[in-house]
Order: C-alpha cells, then sequence, then structure tokens
C-alpha cells in the first residue's frame, strides 16, 4: 500500500513538473553566422541583435548561435541541427544559405526562417536586409571629397547584386562631387579573410587610392589604411577603435529592432514571412560619428544622410547610365526594388568588368 | 612611394611566412620526421604571440611567446612520434588539429582586439634612400630573420658536419646509428627547429601581416609551406625561389584585379598554386640531384635494431 501511494505521489508530482515546464517553454532562437562574432563586422552586428533580444525578452525565449558556418552543405547541416534541437525562430545571417534555408524550411514547416539578404522566401521563410547602399552613397561622397588623388580603392567580396549595388552607390555619390572620380575594385571572393583582405588594401594603396572601403567584414582593410596613411570607411560597425586616425565614418547594421519586432511577432503568433528591406529611415542602417574630416564634409555628409532618410533623396535616381552607355533609369525616375534586388550591371565610370 | 616599391613591399611580407615555415619543416624533414603539424604549430605561434604582445605591449615579446610555443607544440610530436614511436603522418595531422582547436580557446579573449604592430627596422640613413632604402632596408626583423635562416640552415646542411649528420641520420638512420650518432637526439632538434620556425612564422601572421587575431588566421598556409618544402626537393635555395614565387604570383594576382583587367579572380586565386608547382618541378628536373637530396628514411619510426 505505501508503495503504492508512493508510485501514485511520484507519478502526480512528475505530470506536474512536466506541465510546468511545457507552460514555462522558452521559444528558441537559433542563429547562423557566416564569420565568427569575433569579426567586429557583419557577424558581431548580428551578434549584437541576438543579444538585444536577450535582453528584452529574456525571459520567454532562449537563443543560441553557431558561427563560422561555410556557406554549403555545412550550411543545411547546422540549420537541420538547430530546427531537430527543437528552435523555433532561425536566423541564417548570410546571402549564401538563401537555398539550404529554403531546404531546410520545407522539412520543418512549423519553424520560421529569416534569411538576411536573400530573395526567396517560402511560407515559412522571410527574407530582411538593410539598405546599405544608402550609406553607401554618402562614404562616396565624403570619399571624393577627401581624396587627393581622386581613386579609391574598393576591396569586394562576391559579385552577387548585393555588393554590386554598394559599389555603383558609392560612385554614384562620387560623383556628385568629382564626376572623374576613379575606383579601383579587387574581389578576394570571401566575405572573412583577413590576409587576403590586407594584400589587396596594400596593393590598392600602391596603385594610389587613397580612400579604402570594403564590402568584407574584417577590421584588416581598414588597419592597413591606417599604417600607410591612407583613409577609410568601417564596415558594418564601427570600427573607430582599430584606426582611430583614419576611419572616416562607418556604416552600421543595426539589427536589434527587427530582431526584437520579429520575435515577438513569433511569441504572439502573428509571425507572417515578409520581405523587409530597412534602411536609414528605420534605423536598420545608421552611421557612425563622422571623424577625422573638415566641419564642411561632415555637414555635408550630415546632410545627405537627413535628405536620403526623409526620402527626399534616393541614391538611385535618373538619368542613371550603365557602363555600356545604355540608359537604366529615365530622368527623375527612381529605382525600384526588384532592379535593385537583382543588379548585376556597372554604372557608367567604373572602369573594369564586372566579373560573372 | 611609387607602385613598383609598394608592390615589392607587399610580397615580401606575404612570402615570408610561407618561407619561416617551410624552411623548418625543410630541416625537420631532412632528418627524416614528416611532421605534418605545420599548420597547427603556425597558428600556436600566433595566437601565443598576438597574447604575449598584448599582454605586454612589446611586440618583440610576442614574437619570442611565438617561437616558444612552435617549440613546444614540435616537441610534443617528437615525443609522440620519436619515443613513442606513433606513426609520423597521423600524429602530424592530430597536431594540427590540436594546434587549430587550441587556438582557438586561447584566441577567444584576443579575438577583435587591435593588435600591436611589430614596427619596421628604421636603419637611419639606409632607409631613407629612396627606393633601395625602403625595399631594402625597411622591414621587420622576421623578414631579414627569414633569410639569415636560410642562409644559416644552406650553410650548416652542407657545410658543417652537423649537416651531414642530419643528412646522415635522414638518409639511414641505422647506419647513423651503428657509426655512433644520437639519431634521437637529432631528430629532437630538428624537430624543435621546425616547430621554433613555424612558432615564427604565426608569429608573423598575428603581428606584422594583420595585426590581430583572428581564429584560423593561417588559412592554410601551412599546408602551403609542406608542399613548398617537397616541391623544392629538400633544397634551401630552390625553397627560397618556391616562397617568393608563390607570394609574387599572390600579389600579382590581386595587381592584376586592381588595374581592371579581365581575368576570373578565381583563376587568378589559384594561380599561385600552379605557377609554384609547375616551375618547382622544372627546376626539380634533375632527377639525380632529387635522389641524393631526398631523406630516404622520412616517415619511418627509429627502432634501434638490438
Amino acid at each position: 500500500m505505501k508503495k503504492l501511494l508512493g508510485t501514485v505521489a511520484l507519478s502526480l508530482a512528475m505530470t506536474f513538473a512536466a506541465g510546468a515546464a511545457t507552460a514555462a517553454e522558452k521559444l528558441k532562437i537559433g542563429f547562423i553566422y557566416v564569420g565568427p562574432v569575433g569579426d567586429h563586422g557583419w557577424s558581431y552586428q548580428h551578434d549584437q541583435g541576438r543579444q538585444a533580444i536577450e535582453k528584452e525578452l529574456g525571459d520567454k525565449v532562449e537563443t543560441v548561435f553557431v558561427e563560422k558556418v561555410a556557406e554549403g552543405p555545412d550550411a543545411e547541416r547546422a540549420i537541420t541541427r538547430l530546427a531537430r534541437q527543437g528552435a523555433g525562430l532561425i536566423f541564417t545571417t548570410s546571402f549564401g544559405y538563401m537555398d539550404p534555408t529554403l531546404k531546410v524550411a520545407k522539412r520543418f514547416p512549423k519553424v520560421k526562417f529569416e534569411h538576411a539578404t536573400g530573395y526567396k522566401r517560402s511560407k515559412n521563410v522571410a527574407t530582411y536586409n538593410g539598405r546599405f547602399y544608402e550609406g553607401r552613397y554618402i562614404i562616396g561622397q565624403i570619399a571624393a571629397k577627401m581624396s587627393k588623388s581622386g581613386v579609391a580603392g574598393y576591396i569586394a567580396s562576391f559579385p552577387i547584386p548585393e555588393v554590386v549595388m554598394g559599389i555603383n552607390s558609392f560612385i554614384l555619390g562620387a560623383q556628385t562631387i568629382n564626376p572623374d572620380f576613379k575606383l579601383k575594385v579587387i574581389w578576394v571572393n570571401s566575405w572573412f579573410d583577413p590576409g587576403k583582405e590586407a594584400d589587396a588594401a596594400k596593393v590598392l594603396i600602391g596603385q594610389g587610392a587613397d580612400i579604402i572601403t570594403q564590402h568584407t567584414d574584417s577590421t584588416a582593410p581598414l588597419q592597413i589604411a591606417a599604417d600607410k596613411g591612407a583613409m577609410g570607411f568601417g564596415q558594418a560597425s564601427d570600427m573607430i577603435k582599430f584606426a582611430p586616425k583614419a576611419q572616416l565614418t562607418s556604416i552600421v547594421d543595426d539589427w536589434a529592432p527587427y530582431y526584437v519586432r520579429r520575435t515577438k511577432e513569433v511569441l504572439a503568433g502573428t509571425w507572417k514571412a515578409s520581405d523587409a528591406w530597412e534602411g536609414l529611415a528605420q534605423g536598420t542602417v545608421y552611421m557612425a560619428p563622422y571623424t577625422n574630416m573638415p566641419a564642411d564634409v561632415s555637414a555635408m555628409a550630415m546632410k545627405t544622410e537627413a535628405a536620403i532618410t526623409s526620402g527626399k533623396l534616393h541614391p538611385f535616381t535618373g538619368p542613371l547610365y550603365k557602363q555600356d552607355g545604355s540608359m537604366a533609369l529615365a530622368a527623375g525616375k527612381v529605382i525600384d526594388d526588384g532592379a535593385l534586388a537583382g543588379m548585376n550591371w556597372y554604372v557608367k565610370g567604373i572602369d573594369g568588368k564586372l566579373p560573372n | 612611394m611609387s607602385a613598383l616599391e609598394a608592390v615589392i613591399l607587399t610580397i615580401i611580407t606575404a612570402s615570408t611566412p610561407l618561407l619561416l615555415a617551410a624552411i623548418g619543416e625543410l630541416v625537420t624533414e631532412r632528418s627524416g620526421v614528416l611532421n605534418l603539424g605545420v599548420e597547427g604549430m603556425m597558428i600556436m605561434g600566433a595566437v601565443s604571440g598576438f597574447a604575449a604582445a598584448y599582454t605586454t605591449h612589446s611586440a618583440l615579446l610576442g614574437v619570442g611567446a611565438g617561437l616558444l610555443a612552435g617549440v613546444g607544440m614540435s616537441l610534443l610530436f617528437a615525443f609522440l612520434t620519436q619515443t613513442l614511436m606513433t606513426s609520423q603522418v597521423a600524429t602530424g595531422l592530430s597536431l594540427t588539429l590540436l594546434g587549430l582547436g587550441l587556438s582557438g580557446m586561447i584566441g577567444e579573449g584576443f579575438t577583435g582586439l587591435p593588435g600591436i604592430k611589430l614596427e619596421a627596422l628604421n636603419i637611419p640613413f639606409l632607409s631613407d634612400i629612396p627606393f633601395i632604402g625602403p625595399v631594402i632596408f625597411g622591414h621587420d626583423i622576421l623578414v631579414y630573420g627569414s633569410l639569415f635562416i636560410v642562409a644559416g640552415v644552406a650553410y650548416v646542411l652542407f657545410c658543417t658536419r652537423l649537416g651531414l649528420i642530419i643528412t646522415a641520420v635522414g638518409g639511414n638512420h641505422h647506419s647513423a646509428h651503428a657509426l655512433g650518432y644520437k639519431v634521437l637526439r637529432v631528430r629532437y632538434g630538428c624537430i624543435a627547429f621546425g616547430g621554433a620556425c613555424s612558432g615564427l612564422a604565426g608569429a608573423y601572421l598575428s603581428l606584422a601581416y594583420t595585426p590581430q587575431w583572428i581564429e584560423n588566421m593561417s588559412s592554410g598556409r601551412g599546408w602551403i609551406a609542406l608542399a613548398l618544402v617537397v616541391f623544392s626537393t629538400w633544397l634551401p635555395k630552390r625553397l627560397l625561389v618556391g616562397a617568393y614565387l608563390f607570394g609574387t604570383v599572390w600579389i600579382m594576382g590581386l595587381y592584376v584585379q586592381a588595374l581592371g583587367v579581365d581575368i576570373p579572380s578565381q583563376l587568378l586565386s589559384s594561380l599561385p598554386y600552379l605557377v609554384t608547382i609547375v616551375a618547382l618541378i622544372i627546376i626539380s628536373g634533375n632527377k639525380t640531384l632529387t635522389k641524393v637530396n631526398t631523406p630516404a628514411c622520412i616517415g619511418q619510426p627509429f627502432a634501434p635494431e638490438r
């Protein structure tokens, strides 16, 4: 009899415990980063967003991240593992995770996926991006004003629309100050390779560039620029402490507002697959303080920033000509998001061919 | 600074870590030991160098720490393969994995911190000569160190008794043992030397090349160094040519891209490997010379016959 009572009590207790656990079960959120959190660039900023979620909703969510996941088959494995571990919301933070995300999403229809900088969506895959090209336009103007040689060096990763629109926006901004501004581009075919990025920066400076900018994730190019007496721009995060005298400004990604908003939607059950492309106006992109430049240049930059934020100015406004001379946009027209997302051509004024 | 100056300086910077790691491995292999753990020793040198330099604010101490880290890793390898007689290939690969993982762990707190740069030796009068000044006299000690080490290794291997002993141990360890040479002692020494050089190469990466610590920053250079040693048929002069050729094609690939020439960047990225392999194969066309210089006992554990 004692034994029976004991067993009943134990099983009742366990049921209550299990019930309590299910009731308080936190939403598990997974993050896949393409680089290390310590890159102080792209992945670092995404992790800041993750930490913002923890700070604001820490009692309802539990976050986990995997860093340095290479784009390709490894990505699919990593995403699948997160889904199997019970994640309800997964952020895949690089363009190259596009197809792996969709594949895994099909197998886990109850899990919600957010893919950064991609263009393919499905019922449970949303995409999100930042209008970084708005920042590129501003730094293009600064570059043209600050450059003594009239040549800037651009360290680019892969020839995808995201990167191409950045290059185009940069030169368009520069051309408003100096119509003959020259741009030299080196493709390093990696998002993060400090050695190669440093080499590319050295070569560009050796060829006459005195402004360095990049669409890669390490602080190496800026450090090389500082070392060699050139100036540059930080990428994705404020890199001022790596080059206190050489960073002019930085295009900073702030994913926190978007991440917190989407997490709340999942918790409330109102999450829908959507395509968010926010920029200066919504705070997803912001400029680091303007440093190491004369007051008139920073005033100009702030004016441009205000114009873009208010919507009065769009970097891609016609008349716009492609590199081959054909007209891309008629005078006065503003480019539409679809054309931007599929951009695979250079604007007029860039020497060198865009690789496929 | 002219473009040519900039290119030459960049080439020298790119080639030095390869040269350092490879010359150390050359000595190790000459004594008959195949140490595949170059990448692991190099990355441990990088993280130790950075950590020491960051905490002491002295790049030179960082270089020393990198050297010691390389020696430490290599002595572990030496103990396993020479005293415990484990398979050299397996142990070397494990050493690489250990180095990569351990360095990531140690470097966790150092990621993304601004680094201490190993400054160039600015020799007061000589460095100011236009063109020749920066190109020949404007480097940091590790660049000059790498060239001295190569010259030193060539001298020791071919002009001294120690070099003969090392070659003997690598060529036929049983005969060397019969002659009374301490095979294990020689191998321990050569392995430690190889470790020291790999450690220096790693320290160069995190203190001079890109003064910061990022996990995996050696990016496979250890493997390139290993290949260079073999393709140069264990001759220091050819190794020097190979390492600098690799660095030259690597930098010229970036240079060509910046000029706007329409060659796919991926092809340019693969050219250094192709060109270096082809060039070294051509140089090593003399079969007799190749046979003479190959350490016949490489990879074989030494167990004295009773």
